[in-house]
């Protein structure tokens, strides 16, 4: 693990479009944003669950799907410069001596900053694991729910189970170095990119692989290996015989080490006050559908307007001594500036 | 109108079903157990339900997106459906639905 160690004004936890309209805010206030995200990429939920499902209730826009929520966020963000770091979890955050703190991340990563964002929607999107009981033990071991080293699967007899585009992409890159190679799906169909699927259906006219339609029902095998997985189709349930399993059955929504920040919870959301939103630790926000308040609506809408009145009382925080200046973006040559209006226009010309 | 759902202890709940609300959100307002994360867009499979074999022939056949939406369930089967696409209509009254593992 690397470590390296990076200063800002303000970590926000989560890159959804609660936390991308965050940049936009504090960066009106001369505030510097770096972003911490689980998955490869911003939107949060809007990229990862329903990124071409449409949108009807964001304000003045009447229509769009939630990539294109996310592509326009990103572009208004964009005068601020934030910086990503995406495939990472925040791991834990400390209080420094000087009332700064330092959030690290799963991979090493340490941001020194003034004020921490919790914008971390319904939690991190981890594997969905297969409700089989006792499969704990198996994971890290015979059983994945990602490829982090392909090398590691060389001569193996490996089983990957899902439908969709990581398992049909697995089993493309995978089967020139298995020993053996099947794919588990429930049904002779497949949500996944058809060239891709062209190329596994391929490779099981040649033998060179097996299509078992059919769902996973257990696992066999003693210390974390397994030695057969007990597959059950329309004739009835079978011992299959293999060495490796990896299971792409898509992502879930777990709350993970944010839990263990020191924020006080109440049911898996962070209670705030409506005034600014602060959490119980001062300068660590809670905004989005990760808080709860009384009257509040898990919308999209509220988390922007949650991350108005966050940013104002985070100024505090970030520019001690300095005056909060309220403007308009209409007005405001000052917020024009930053936001490169002039260059834009000249650009127009 | 009523829905029956069997929770995932085993135990079956009455439920006061409001017309044209989903089943999804009957259970969730219900109070029961049920992850239903994506909220009832279709998009997670996480509101997976067994419907009683005898009331799979009474209500409307999944969508296709229903269907490849389910790929995302596990030990789905002929009564495998996703509660956010079941509706409470006049003619669903008395539906009973068991939680499937995996959806909460």
């Amino acid at each position: 693990m690397t470590e390296t160690i990076e200063k800002t004004d303000v970590v926000i936890i989560g890159a959804g479009p609660t936390g991308l309209f965050a940049v936009f805010e504090l960066g009106l206030n001369d505030m510097k944003c770096h972003l911490i995200d689980i998955l490869d990429r911003p939107g949060g939920q809007c990229a990862e669950l329903y990124p071409e499902k449409p949108i009807y209730d964001i304000p003045a826009i009447p229509m769009c799907t939630g990539q294109e929520l996310t592509d326009r966020l990103m572009e208004q963000i964009k005068p601020f410069n934030p910086v990503f770091h995406l495939s990472q979890m925040a791991d834990k955050i400390e209080k420094q001596e000087d009332g700064s703190w330092n959030v690290t991340t799963d991979r090493g990563t340490i941001i020194n900053t003034k004020v921490v964002v919790v914008a971390a929607g319904g939690g991190s999107f981890v594997p969905k694991k297969p409700p089989i009981k006792g499969i704990e033990a198996y994971e890290g071991n015979s059983l994945f729910y990602s490829v982090k080293k392909m090398e590691q699967f060389r001569d193996k007899c490996v089983v990957i189970a899902g439908g969709g585009d990581s398992a049909l992409d697995w089993v493309v890159n995978l089967q020139p170095i298995v020993k053996e190679l099947t794919l588990v799906h429930r049904r002779d169909d497949f949500r996944a990119a058809p060239d891709t699927v062209a190329k596994m259906r391929a490779l099981v006219a040649e033998n060179k692989m097996t299509l078992k339609i059919a769902q996973i029902m257990s696992l066999k095998g003693d210390n974390g290996q397994i030695n057969a997985l007990a597959l059950k189709d329309e004739t009835g349930e079978k011992d299959y015989a293999c060495d490796t399993l990896l299971a792409f059955y898509g992502l879930t929504m777990k709350l993970g080490p944010v839990a263990g920040f020191g924020i006080e919870f109440q049911n898996e959301v962070i209670p705030v006050n409506t005034a600014n939103f602060e959490t119980n630790l001062p300068g660590v926000f809670a905004i989005g559908d990760i808080n709860t308040y009384p009257g509040k609506m898990k919308l999209i809408l509220s988390g922007f307007h949650e991350a108005a009145l966050m940013a104002k009382k985070a100024f505090e925080y970030v520019h001690p001594g300095r005056k909060y200046r309220f403007q308009y973006t209409t007005s405001s040559s000052d917020l024009q500036n930053k936001l490169g209006v002039e260059e834009k226009q000249e650009q127009a010309a | 109108m009523k829905i029956l759902v069997t929770d995932k202890d085993g135990q079956e709940h009455t439920l006061e079903g409001t017309k044209d609300w989903s089943v999804m959100e009957v259970i969730r307002d219900g109070g029961l157990e049920m992850l239903a994360q994506c909220g009832g867009s279709c998009a997670c499979a996480t509101c997976h339900v067994y419907v009683d074999e005898a009331w799979i022939s009474k209500i409307p056949e999944p969508t296709e997106e229903e269907i490849g939406m389910l790929d995302g369930a596990f030990n789905v089967n002929d009564q495998s459906r996703l509660s956010c696409q079941l509706f409470c209509t006049d003619e669903a009254d008395g539906l009973k639905v068991t939680i499937a593992p995996g959806s909460y």
